[in-house]
């Protein structure tokens, strides 16, 4: 039974992409993020600048890119933690501009960061109870009263004891987060975030700097998400990875959304092999282009020698 | 030398007024610091937040003793939202810059010439205090075991001290222990992440500023009662830094850290200088006279908080690894 809803749900994020035109902007059948014209300048450098963006929801989408293209900082927008300089988002319809990081979060739009931040003197088990939503225990006045919250506290700890379980850190339960491995931290983050119980997962970066081993865990994790009726966005890198879970691609290249597409055509699309080489300009010269180079700047130097005398 | 009464004045040291009011400023900065991670250097103006709060609506508006203590904690919250509402928001530093330069403002309000009339500018104010020692359950007499001791005007101040400083421990207890403490120890490790899971960053450090601060203001009306007056200079940021070095000594966040190192703090500070000026005194120490030994002893203050830091940075009470684990 669990191996049909598997395959449904795989196979109900495949249709809904189905023929889809692979220009920047197309618009998905059931859009869970529509976002129009997202602007962020860092003085003179335009870090993003979206036209529209549509998210199917139910589905893995991948949002990929050469370093610097934006992102991260596309991510910061989306969910609070920066403000953007133009433009207007809605999350389930209802507009997100302006609204500060934590409500981003309780609407249940719920993101990880690309550096892991795991609180490393809290256990790995308080990290996971701080996930939890509308906790009686988090006003001042009802903390000084367990009995208030204990009993919630219990059905929280069972639910992240659940998680831990599935995520593999139930032995870490009681160690202080700062204690785990890159990996298990990632791990940690990931389940983390699903106390908060959310509807959209974005994930930045979610395999960086994690052992080979524990990638298939990790990917297996995130197909998970959609198989519990979640939608998923993350950035990536590893085109492997990419290819193995997700349902659509986007890319980014200096700002902006180029191309969509299923993940088997699009690194064969002519614009994503443009802005893959394109970044790789400053990559090692070849000997002439350095020979020359040298020429030049010699060049130059003696002209500026000649004109001091 | 009367080594019978350099310890006996380290202990009154360490269980007296002043072990009570660093206690009740370094329970403050734990929940500030300790727990949050607020960068608050301006701990001694909530202390004097207090104190003049109390102390003016008795001396100058003949108000009742209750209505004094009330708006010495009002004046706390009023004085930790002004603080909190522009820096907040903002790295960590911006707070401790604000709140050291906010502390002396506050200083420098009450020892004005302008505002005499109201706080009395560098005399401070006196006559404030009759109605807390009408409420004094001793006798006149002296209270003690053995060469310890005090007189019953002393004695209240302990007790009331005291059992504030136990009440403060109860509520840092349950709070710190609730899902509200996890969030500002969480926000103390990494506040971006707490706002990721939904949590409003800046209201907890607000109420975690406002709560350490009234804290800190208990401890300023123990001082302004214990001298029966209050005066400008008692609250130089002096104050602050000795309820940090109490703090980090009896170790961060840890309920019973800053408690145990006021007491441990005076005890020491009075040992070495009581010892001093009878070393002095009895010729054993001949290089220095007995004015100079309250300038030495600051020093030896300082060392003795290098030593600590580089020694045992986690103080009495912390543990090692959690320490080390900061570094990521
Ligand atoms: N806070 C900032 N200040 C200035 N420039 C920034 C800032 N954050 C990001 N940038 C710049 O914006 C661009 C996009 O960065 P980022 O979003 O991190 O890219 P990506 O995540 O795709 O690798 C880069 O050129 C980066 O240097
Ligand atoms: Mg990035």
């Amino acid at each position: 039974m669990h191996a049909d809803a598997v395959t449904t749900r795989k196979a109900a994020a495949l249709a809904a992409f189905e023929g889809l035109p692979t220009e920047p902007g197309t618009p998905k059948p059931d859009p869970i993020l529509v976002i129009d014209k997202v602007v962020r300048r860092f003085g003179g450098l335009t870090a993003v600048d979206v036209e529209h963006l549509e998210i199917q929801r139910g589905a893995i989408t991948a949002l990929i890119g050469p370093n610097g293209a934006g992102k991260t900082t596309f991510f910061n927008q989306l969910t609070g933690f920066d403000s953007a300089d133009e433009g207007s988002w809605t999350f389930n319809g209802k507009q997100l501009k302006g609204v500060p990081a934590h409500r981003v979060a309780r609407q249940g739009m719920v993101r990880t960061f690309q550096l892991t931040k795991a609180l490393s003197r809290l256990t790995v088990m308080e990290n996971m109870r701080l996930g939890a939503q509308s906790q009686r225990g988090e006003n001042f006045f009802r903390a000084l009263i367990p009995g208030i919250w204990r009993g919630q506290e219990n059905e929280i700890t069972e639910r992240a004891e659940e998680l831990l379980e599935r995520f593999k850190l139930a032995a870490k339960r009681d160690d202080f987060a700062g204690s785990l491995s890159g990996g298990q931290r990632k791990l940690l983050e990931m389940a983390r975030a699903l106390m908060v119980g959310p509807e959209l997962v974005m994930l930045d970066e979610p395999m960086a700097g994690v052992n080979p081993a524990l990638t298939q865990s990790l990917l297996g994790h995130v197909k998970d998400l959609r198989e519990e009726g979640m939608t998923v966005l993350f950035v990536e890198h590893d085109m492997d990875m990419v290819r193995d879970i997700s349902d659509w691609v986007v890319v980014m290249a200096q700002g902006a959304v180029i191309a969509e597409g299923p993940p088997d055509t699009i690194m064969s699309d002519p614009r994503v092999v443009d802005a893959y080489l394109g970044a790789h300009h400053d990559a090692p010269l070849s000997a002439e282009e350095t020979e020359e180079q040298l020429q030049d700047a010699e060049a130059e130097l003696e002209s500026e020698i000649e004109e001091k005398a | 030398m009367d080594w019978n009464l350099i310890f006996t004045r380290a202990i009154e040291a360490g269980i007296g007024t002043e072990a009570v009011i660093y206690a009740l400023a370094a329970i403050g900065l734990n929940i500030h610091f300790g727990y949050t991670g607020l960068l608050n250097f301006g701990q001694a103006g909530f202390l004097a937040v207090g104190a003049y709060g109390l102390a003016t609506m008795i001396a100058t508006f003949g108000m009742p003793f209750w209505v004094g203590i009330a708006t010495g904690l009002l004046g706390a919250v009023v004085f930790a939202l002004l603080l909190g509402i522009p820096t907040l928001r903002l790295r960590a530093d911006y707070l401790a810059i604000v709140t050291i330069a906010a502390a002396e403002i506050v200083r420098l309000v009450v020892r004005s010439v302008a505002l005499r009339d109201t706080f009395g500018g560098t005399d401070g104010l006196e006559a404030f205090s009759d109605d807390f020692y009408a409420m004094n359950p001793y006798s006149p007499g002296e209270y003690g075991i053995g060469p310890i001791g005090f007189d019953h005007r002393t004695m209240w101040v302990l007790t009331v001290g005291w059992v504030l400083v136990a009440l403060a421990c109860v509520l840092v207890y349950l709070v710190m222990n609730s899902p509200w403490g996890r969030v500002l120890k969480a926000i103390r490790e990494d506040e971006d992440a707490v706002r990721s899971l939904g949590k409003n960053v800046f209201a907890y450090k607000m109420q975690a500023l406002v709560f350490g601060g009234v804290v800190g203001a208990l401890g300023g009306f123990l001082f302004a009662l214990s001298r029966a007056a209050t005066q400008p200079d008692l609250f130089s940021t002096e104050i602050t830094f000795f309820a940090y070095t109490v703090l980090i000594l009896g170790g961060a966040a840890r309920v019973l850290g800053p408690v145990v190192g006021a007491a441990i703090f005076w005890l020491l500070l009075i040992l070495v200088k009581t010892g001093m000026e009878e070393a002095v005194n009895n010729h054993v120490i001949t290089f220095i006279n007995v004015n100079q030994v309250g300038s030495i002893n600051y020093m030896l203050v300082g060392v003795g908080l290098i030593l600590l830091l580089i020694y045992r940075p986690q103080g009495i009470f912390g543990d090692k690894r959690e320490i080390a684990l900061d570094a990521r």
